[in-house]
């Protein structure tokens, strides 16, 4: 059960690749732009938190479908610790936008699209957390609340995904104009932003893993 | 003429901004930015390390509860 062992390849990779996105980020030469200035190289840390949340949100709702298609509790319980592990990496994400923005755009909070849009999802979930915890019987809790996360899925694509692209925002890539184009992200950049986002989601894929693990260990104990 | 004086001066200053710029670069030059390096690095290796023993110990565990 070493970490080399070929079940566990993906930790190492998960490892070099953090550590190469730390050294990499704060070293390679990035864009000289006003009102950014070195700030810039947030984009590496800050953006995949989103991605990561995005990514086990995911995954997560493909567990609920799976709950709901076949009952399976293995699926809610991975649905759950999925979750769990993605509102962390939501919260960091509005932690690190916020002292971004600060010093960029000049204040902790702004009325942006995306700003509001991330808060309401994070709320939705938290909620998804909560409506869980007020369900005692377990079928039925993994029922409701597997049809809540799909639903919840949905609103995220919504409040995150399109309604920023609808209106003007201060995030670079919107209003209009998804994603990244030639001025936000040059090739040295993207050297450093493609292995940061990797390495981001399979570190919160390991820590998912990790409580998903635990949770299991639990229930056996527990019968 | 007018314009095109407009035009070139625009030009110049974009040019003189993209230099005037105020990036690290004193930072860089005196190698403190490698402190920097050094501490996000530790810190991150902890964490790493960290997840590392959590790892372990539930596989400990999981090997445990086959067992019985």
């Amino acid at each position: 059960m070493g970490i080399f062992s070929s079940k566990n390849w993906w930790k190492t990779v998960t490892a070099i690749l953090l550590i190469y996105t730390v050294i990499a980020g704060l070293l390679i030469d990035v864009p000289r732009q006003v009102i950014l200035y070195e700030s810039i190289r947030n984009l590496y840390f800050h953006v995949p938190m989103w991605f990561t949340m995005i990514f086990l949100f995911l995954v997560s709702m493909i567990y609920s479908i799976k709950n709901l298609s076949n009952g399976s509790m293995e699926s809610d319980r991975k649905a759950i610790e999925l979750v769990n592990t993605g509102v962390i990496f939501g919260i960091l994400g509005i932690i690190t936008g916020s002292i971004w923005a600060k010093f960029t755009w000049g204040a902790w909070w702004t009325n942006d699209v995306k700003l509001n849009g991330s808060a309401i999802t994070m709320l939705i979930y938290l909620a998804y957390l909560v409506l869980r915890g007020s369900l005692e019987d377990e079928q039925k809790r993994a029922r409701i609340s597997a049809v809540y996360n799909i639903f919840a899925f949905v609103l995220l694509i919504v409040f995150i995904g399109i309604l920023p692209r609808m209106t003007d925002s201060l995030h670079p890539g919107n209003g209009g104009n998804p994603g990244f184009n030639n001025y936000d992200l040059d090739d040295n950049m993207k050297l450093v932003f493609y292995p940061a986002v990797i390495s981001w989601i399979l570190l919160g894929w390991w820590i998912s893993n990790l409580r998903i693990r635990k949770s299991r260990i639990e229930e056996k104990l527990e019968s | 003429m007018k314009k095109i004086a407009f035009l070139l001066s625009f030009l110049i200053s974009l040019g003189l901004q993209s230099q005037e710029i105020a990036m690290a670069d004193e930072m860089r030059a005196n190698g403190k930015i490698y402190v920097v390096v050094a501490v996000l690095t530790a810190i991150l290796l902890g964490l790493i390390i960290y997840l590392i023993t959590i790892d372990r110990k539930l596989s400990r565990m999981e090997k445990e509860i086959d067992k019985k």
